[in-house]
């Protein structure tokens, strides 16, 4: 029966999610943004709402059991706080969900409860994307090429989250014969594996983020993800691509939200300017779209749920792109309605603006 | 509950038909109807009536026992149920689509404001016999947008216990098949004073036969011109008391229950629009992709934005704003089937669609190139019938407004 109204469970969480980044996250969310970084004891705090464990089954070290439509709830409160924060926040599960989804049995018992058990946010990270002007997911430049039981990695990777600190990096990479596109699985320190300057983006400031080089990397066949059957990259995609569009909706509705606020109390020629049409109509567009966005998420997070086997690229890739484009429109207007306000750095919603940006380029950062 | 996006098999299946019936009864008539406004879809409406008469009929049976909803569909799956076989009649020719025999608005009204035993007795019709359609008259020369400004006004004459109305409506869609062409009704909304604005509006059910009912003028259109679109001339025509529409509050001078209840069909019509609007823009959309396919074009989901045509990029642009708004539609429909007010979301999906729609048809008519603009091809006449809907039952920008109010919390005063 069609209901677009989460579980009590779901709500909690959100709500749970909600105060956090309220009480913790805005508060810190501009100084973060200048200082590159944000307090490591507020990430500490988001991973302790234990989003990720919540969505691990128990045989794995987790309490619960995966939910993309719970994680892309979780994904959006967690982003109207902040984007770098959320994406920091939800490092881990860009390793876990994929050897979750994809992984053999044996790489889920052995790394799912390290990340699942661990008190403090355990630094596990993943390299999808690669420098240049346009990203083919689907034909990443970095090669696997097989050699006696092993695979030598090589290739250059950016965007990669916490890199240095990262006990164990997801590396994604083409067959060099067969062209198809596997994870595998590289300890911290392996050898032709070495991690460049730190990025520095236009926004999600406070995350780290690094450029990977990686010089024949040697990998044991059995640390490719899914073992000898291959890493189900489509359906790890489509996790990606749904959990940026719940991000994207995340930031979205912080920048429609305090444009509102502001249009309200902002008075111009002896009225608040959001009794203008010019503005209201703005405000309502806004309203609109970013219902929109989170109605398509939450289709594809849906789609992933109830139908897991299933083929879900189309939808995924229409949420994400639905959602990426709404971002933009949304935050942009936000910018526009506090005028010489919105530009300046004192008001959020410039820095909303450079994070929404970012949508377009983004691949792999996150997963439900 | 649960977020879901489930559709009952027993929807599905009912939709599944109604493609076959667009198929092989409206499509090929599509052409002929737009080219001959003002005739009939007689296949249509044949193979309609007896659907249509005896759900109708079960409806009744269910409301006199005083069940409100069949048990097995749950909390109740109607309006979901009614977008989806909107979609996909509109989907066939959304003009055709229009002259359901139903009681279609008047039908909407009456649900929303009318008591059970008003419905008993003016959808019975709707349940037996030959086709019937409802309609409803809102609009006037001088009252669009503006429904508060009607001047068709209604008095009350004690010694027969009558309304007597008298005024002109405008733009009714299937008045003259509802008075005209068969024993149906038409919910006309009239001012009992003419200075109280929104206290003063109240519906009234007008049966065919009435005398001082005349039809004026019938519309000739830009499209949906299998639809019937006619002028309504009220002079001195008497209605029973009992078709004041509505509890005896609604009477009551000084009650804007009317205007609610106007507002309240808004809530079940709108979401009804956007379905159409949407069932339009799939149609020209699949079309479009069809041609583009047999020239070798096909649409590759998750393909690096470098590699894409304009054209592909174009085609991704326009599904994803047509399942942006037919969630949208589905939600505001759905919150209505759970009982939840959905004033804001029926607006939110009325304005989304009818651009939506607008943006798609046209924008196939474009890349279909000269075949496009060729009436050979239903392309440009699905671009001139998707337009429609984001004018009637409030254009887009009124509804913008309604959504503007409601984020904003400001009153019609507040916010103009």
């Amino acid at each position: 029966m069609l209901s677009f109204t989460p579980t009590d469970e779901q709500q909690m969480l959100v709500d749970a999610i909600a105060k956090f980044a309220l009480a913790d996250v805005r508060p810190h969310a501009h100084s973060a943004d200048e200082q590159n970084a944000f307090p490591p004891e507020i990430i500490q705090k988001g991973w302790e709402l234990g989003i990720l464990p919540a969505s691990i089954p128990e045989a794995y070290g987790g309490f619960g059991e995966h939910s993309a439509v719970t994680n892309v709830l979780a994904a959006e409160a967690l982003a109207w706080g902040d984007l770098a924060l959320a994406l920091a926040v939800m490092l881990p599960a860009i390793v876990a969900t994929p050897i979750y989804l994809s992984g053999t049995e044996e790489q889920k018992r052995h790394i799912l409860p390290q990340i699942a058990t661990a008190a403090k946010l355990p630094y596990f990270s993943a390299a999808l994307l690669e420098p240049g002007i346009s990203f083919d997911a689907n034909a990443p430049r970095t090669t696997a090429a097989r050699e006696d039981g092993h695979y030598l990695i090589s290739g250059e990777k950016c965007y990669v989250p916490f890199a240095p600190e990262a006990q164990m990096l997801l590396v994604y990479a083409r067959d060099s014969q067969s062209g198809r596109v596997d994870g595998y699985l590289i300890e911290r320190g392996a050898e032709g594996l070495s991690i460049g300057q730190r990025e520095k983006l236009m926004g999600i400031r406070a995350l780290p983020t690094y450029r990977v080089q990686l010089n024949n990397v040697r990998v044991a066949a059995s640390h490719k993800l899914g073992g000898e059957a291959g890493t189900r990259y489509q359906r790890i995609l489509s996790h990606s691509r749904t959990a940026l569009a719940a991000l994207a909706v995340g930031v979205a509705r912080a920048a429609y939200e305090y444009a509102r606020d502001y249009a309200k109390t902002r008075v111009q020629f002896g009225v608040p300017i959001a009794q203008k049409q010019s503005i209201a109509f703005m405000l309502a567009e806004m309203a609109i779209e970013v219902d929109a966005a989170r109605l398509m998420t939450w289709e594809a997070a849906w789609q992933l749920d109830s139908d897991p086997e299933g083929d879900h690229t189309a939808e995924s890739y229409l949420a994400k792109e639905y959602a990426a484009k709404a971002a933009l429109f949304v935050t942009d207007c936000a910018v526009q309605i506090l005028g010489g306000h919105g530009y300046i750095r004192e008001h959020p919603v410039e820095r909303w603006l450079r994070d929404a940006r970012g949508f377009a380029a983004f691949e792999g950062l996150a997963v439900v | 509950m649960a977020i879901s996006f489930q559709i009952p098999e027993r929807v599905l299946q009912e939709r599944e038909m109604l493609k076959s019936v667009a198929e092989s009864l409206m499509r090929p008539e599509s052409r002929y109807l737009d080219e001959h406004e003002h005739e009939r879809p007689h296949a249509f409406i044949k193979a309609m009536w007896p659907i249509l008469r005896d759900q109708q009929a079960k409806a009744l049976q269910r409301l006199a026992s005083g069940e409100e909803k069949p048990k097995r569909e749950g909390a109740g799956i109607t309006y979901v149920r009614l977008v989806i076989l909107a979609e996909q009649l509109s989907w066939g020719d959304a003009g055709q689509y229009l002259c359901m025999p139903s009681p279609l608005l008047a039908g909407s009204a009456i649900e929303a404001i009318g008591t059970t035993e008003q419905k008993l007795r003016f959808l019975k019709r709707f349940a037996e016999g030959e086709p019937k359609w409802g309609a409803m008259a809102m609009t006037e020369p001088g009252a669009g947008s503006d429904t508060s400004a009607i001047q068709t006004t209604a008095t009350f004459d004690p010694e027969t216990n009558e309304w007597v109305l008298n005024g002109e409506k405008i733009f009714c869609t299937n008045g003259k098949l509802a008075l005209e062409e068969s024993d149906g009704i038409v919910v006309v909304w009239a001012t009992v004073d003419r200075s109280a604005g929104r206290a003063g509006m109240k519906p009234f059910v007008v049966e065919a036969g009435t005398k001082g009912v005349k039809i004026g003028k019938v519309e000739i259109k830009h499209g949906i011109r299998a639809s019937d679109t006619a002028s309504i001339v009220l002079d001195n025509a008497r209605i029973p008391a009992e078709n004041l529409l509505g509890s005896p509050e609604v009477a009551q001078r000084e009650s804007t229950a009317g205007f609610k209840g106007a507002m309240a069909t808004f809530d079940a019509s709108r979401p009804m629009v956007a379905a159409s609007a949407i069932g339009v823009g799939r149609a020209a959309l699949e079309f479009l992709k069809e041609k583009l396919a047999e020239h070798g074009v096909q649409i590759p989901y998750g393909a690096p934005y470098h590699s894409l045509s304009a054209v592909q990029r174009d085609v991704i642009e326009m599904e994803a704003q047509l399942k942006a708004a037919w969630l949208l539609t589905l939600r505001s429909a759905s919150m209505l089937d759970h009982g939840l007010h959905n004033s804001l979301e029926a607006s939110m999906a009325k304005v989304k669609a009818g651009k939506v729609v607008t943006q798609v048809t046209q924008k196939a008519v474009e890349l279909l190139g000269t075949m496009g603009y060729s009436r050979e091809w239903l392309v440009e006449k699905w671009m001139r019938d998707g337009k429609i809907n984001d004018i009637y039952e409030g254009t887009g920008q009124i509804n913008l407004l309604i959504v503007a109010r409601r984020i904003l919390g400001y009153t019609s005063r507040e916010l103009q």
